[in-house]
């Protein structure tokens, strides 16, 4: 089992991904500044991933988010070397993963991935317990154990009395949640995510975030998390990269993305989001100026929680106060309200960071 | 102008000569093996004789018993099972029953043999691009060639008799399963394979846990076409001492024997369609749950 490891932190390094017959051949040309459309029309090649450089935060999780085709399963599938990158390296926990052999690329993907794919990928001649078994089957464990630990995850995902289903009689938010179960059972202490909750209604989508952060609370796995939900994106991640044509154009945590949009491809991405769930109460805060007024609210409280909080205590002023219980700054409601409503100004932002 | 009309071949000794020197090679090249290839296929014969004796001496209820719960155990449908059924029985009725059995043990052992050899060929296929460019083109050639000019050499080589017959019909049979054993392991979907892969399966797992149960119901299409083709050689066969139902339809040609003739063409016909409905129906099964997945 994994409890006893500590999960690894994940580097990718200049990491570069040409699709087509002679990828070596361009690299020198993408470095150069070659775009994606060019080396498609001139060169019948596609650009996948272009100087990617992320540090993945060990037991943490690393978002992913991107519009369709900016190369997010891409990413992700280097991380286990289902893709061999043209150039750059992945490294995990101290070893290049791109440099192992094929033995031991195999004890890696057993013992250190588990992953969930995008298109569900079950084997279609299984019933629900045998492709949840999968990983542990390969890994050689005994069938019961492997029946044991697989029917935890199945109850988890709520798929208990589906056992004996094959794929194809279950809905597709159904077969999502047996690709989960089977990543699940693995128990490995990175976990690969694409578009994992992508099929799940909102509801068990809810609770399928929920299980992923108890989990995380219990055993920090570092996981990479691919969505096109900012919303998800927020709730999850530790840190979020945005891909765009295969270049990262910004990264950082959630409330750092949200304040600071670094290019109108962001700004379009953020605009919708529910701006009270993801900046905290620091953010906005002024200095204090004499004695702390109202009730003391905990940095790392969003905007949300504290304008409840306040409202609820009917009160106009509050102030912040910071793990060890020092105040800190104060809190006017009208400022929360007006933060979670209008978007901070750039100049703003910027100073508040 | 000469050379227009006539086509300017090589010339008649030198032609001679060539296929002499041909024929001459390879008639010592069998007096000095031709043991040794029937020493290598000396337990094939044992086979064929056991499973002929089998069939020829178990009393009939009991074959038919059997072949009525093989139908019913691959195709789980009663019509294929009462067709076989009556097929069997006007069959016997008729007086065919005994070349049947032997027609029937011959197209076993060879279906067998085809299956032994043509999966492990189909799977290195499918691995490699060149093994499969070299294959494609000697598998047309085994199944254009016209099957009485490669029955020479084998009957130069082993003689008359059971074990020639068979590996000309195993020849003949074969190809239709090495492709579709090469074309069910191309076509598997490459999301499973690349799940399976990311869960660290080897080699070894990745053909047992995927890629053969996803490739099965077009490998089971290409042992039906198989014993389809094993059957149609069965007169052919029989020319070089194959028994069975051949051998009557033989005698009916030289001799003009119409219903002779017709009886036997039956019944190859008879087991034929028992044949392949049980194993479509088998391959239908297979399939049950890989129909299009949705979602
Ligand atoms: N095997 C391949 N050969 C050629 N091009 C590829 C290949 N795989 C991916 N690409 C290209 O790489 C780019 C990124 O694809 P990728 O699947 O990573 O996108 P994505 O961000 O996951 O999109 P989505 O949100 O739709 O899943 C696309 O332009 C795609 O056409
Ligand atoms: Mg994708």
């Amino acid at each position: 089992m994994a409890d006893a490891k500590t999960s690894p932190g994940i580097s990718v390094r200049n990491l570069y991904k040409i699709f087509g017959k002679n990828p070596e051949q361009y690299v020198d040309m993408v470095k150069g500044g070659m775009t994606k459309a060019e080396l498609n029309e001139q060169y019948g090649h596609v650009l996948g991933l272009k100087d990617i450089n992320i540090e993945m935060p060990a037991g943490g999780i690393q978002v992913v988010m991107g519009l369709s085709g900016s190369g997010k399963s891409t990413l992700i599938r280097h991380i286990n070397r289902l893709i061999d990158p043209t150039a750059g390296e992945v490294v995990v926990g101290g070893d290049d993963v791109c440099k192992m052999s094929p033995g031991q690329l195999r004890e890696f993907r057993r013992h250190e991935t588990a992953m969930v794919f995008q298109k569900f990928a079950l084997l279609p001649h299984r019933t629900v317990m045998d492709n949840t078994v999968y990983g542990l089957e390969v890994q050689g464990i005994s069938r019961a154990e492997q029946v044991e630990r697989a029917q935890r995850w199945i109850d988890r995902v709520g798929l208990t009395g589906f056992e004996k289903s094959y794929p194809n009689q279950l809905s597709g938010g159904m077969q999502q949640r047996v690709g989960l179960a089977r990543a699940l059972t693995n128990d490995a202490p990175i976990l690969l995510m694409d578009e994992a909750f992508s099929a799940l209604d909102p509801l068990i989508r809810m609770d399928m975030q929920s299980v992923l952060l108890d989990l995380q609370k219990e055993i920090r796995k570092t996981v990479v998390f691919i969505t096109h939900d900012l919303d998800e994106a927020l709730r999850l991640g530790d840190k979020i990269a945005i891909l765009r044509d295969g270049k990262i154009v910004q990264q950082g945590t959630g409330q750092e993305i949200v304040l600071n949009p670094a290019d109108d491809y962001i700004s379009n991405f953020v605009k919708e989001v529910n701006r009270g769930r993801v900046i905290l109460v620091e953010t906005i805060m002024k200095p204090l100026s004499g004695d702390p007024e109202g009730m003391g609210i905990a940095t790392g409280t969003t905007l949300e929680e504290a304008a409840k909080t306040m409202t609820d205590g009917n009160v106009a002023m509050a102030h912040v106060i910071d793990a060890a219980g020092k105040p800190v700054g104060s809190l006017d409601i009208h400022d929360v309200i007006a933060a979670m409503v209008t978007p901070v100004a750039h100049e703003k932002a910027m100073a508040a960071e | 102008m000469e050379w227009l009309y006539e086509f300017p071949s090589m010339n008649g000794a030198s032609l001679r000569a060539l296929k002499k020197a041909i024929d001459e090679g390879f008639r010592s090249f069998t007096r000095a093996y031709g043991e040794y290839f029937e020493l290598f296929f000396e337990p094939l014969k044992h086979f064929l004789i056991y499973s002929e004796d089998f069939m020829t001496d178990t009393p009939w209820p009991i074959i038919l018993i059997i072949i009525a719960a093989i139908a019913w155990l691959a195709s789980r449908d009663i019509r294929i099972v009462i067709g076989s059924i009556v097929t069997l029985l006007l069959i016997g009725y008729f007086d065919m029953w005994e070349d049947t059995m032997k027609t029937i043990s011959m197209i076993f052992v060879c279906t067998v043999l085809a299956i032994v050899i043509g999966i492990p060929i189909g799977i290195i296929m499918s691995r490699s691009d060149r093994v499969q460019a070299v294959i494609n083109p000697i598998l047309d050639v085994m199944q254009t060639m016209p099957s009485f000019v490669y029955l020479i050499p084998v009957v130069m080589l082993l003689g008359i008799g059971k074990v020639p017959g068979l590996i000309a019909v195993v020849i003949y049979a074969i190809p239709p399963i090495i492709r579709l054993t090469n074309l069910g392991i191309r076509l598997v979907d490459k999301d499973v394979l690349e799940a399976a892969d990311a869960f660290g399966s080897s080699n070894w797992q990745r053909l047992k846990n995927v890629q053969m149960p996803l490739a099965l119901p077009t490998i089971m299409a290409g042992i039906n076409q198989t014993i389809m083709m094993a059957l149609a050689m069965v007169v052919v066969a029989s020319m070089i001492g194959v028994q069975g139902l051949g051998q009557p339809v033989l005698r009916a040609i030289t001799n003009q024997y119409f219903t002779l003739g017709v009886f036997n063409g039956l019944a190859i016909v008879g087991i034929a369609i028992i044949f392949d409905r049980t194993s479509q129906a088998f391959g239908k099964r297979l399939q049950k749950h890989q129909e299009v997945v949705h979602g």
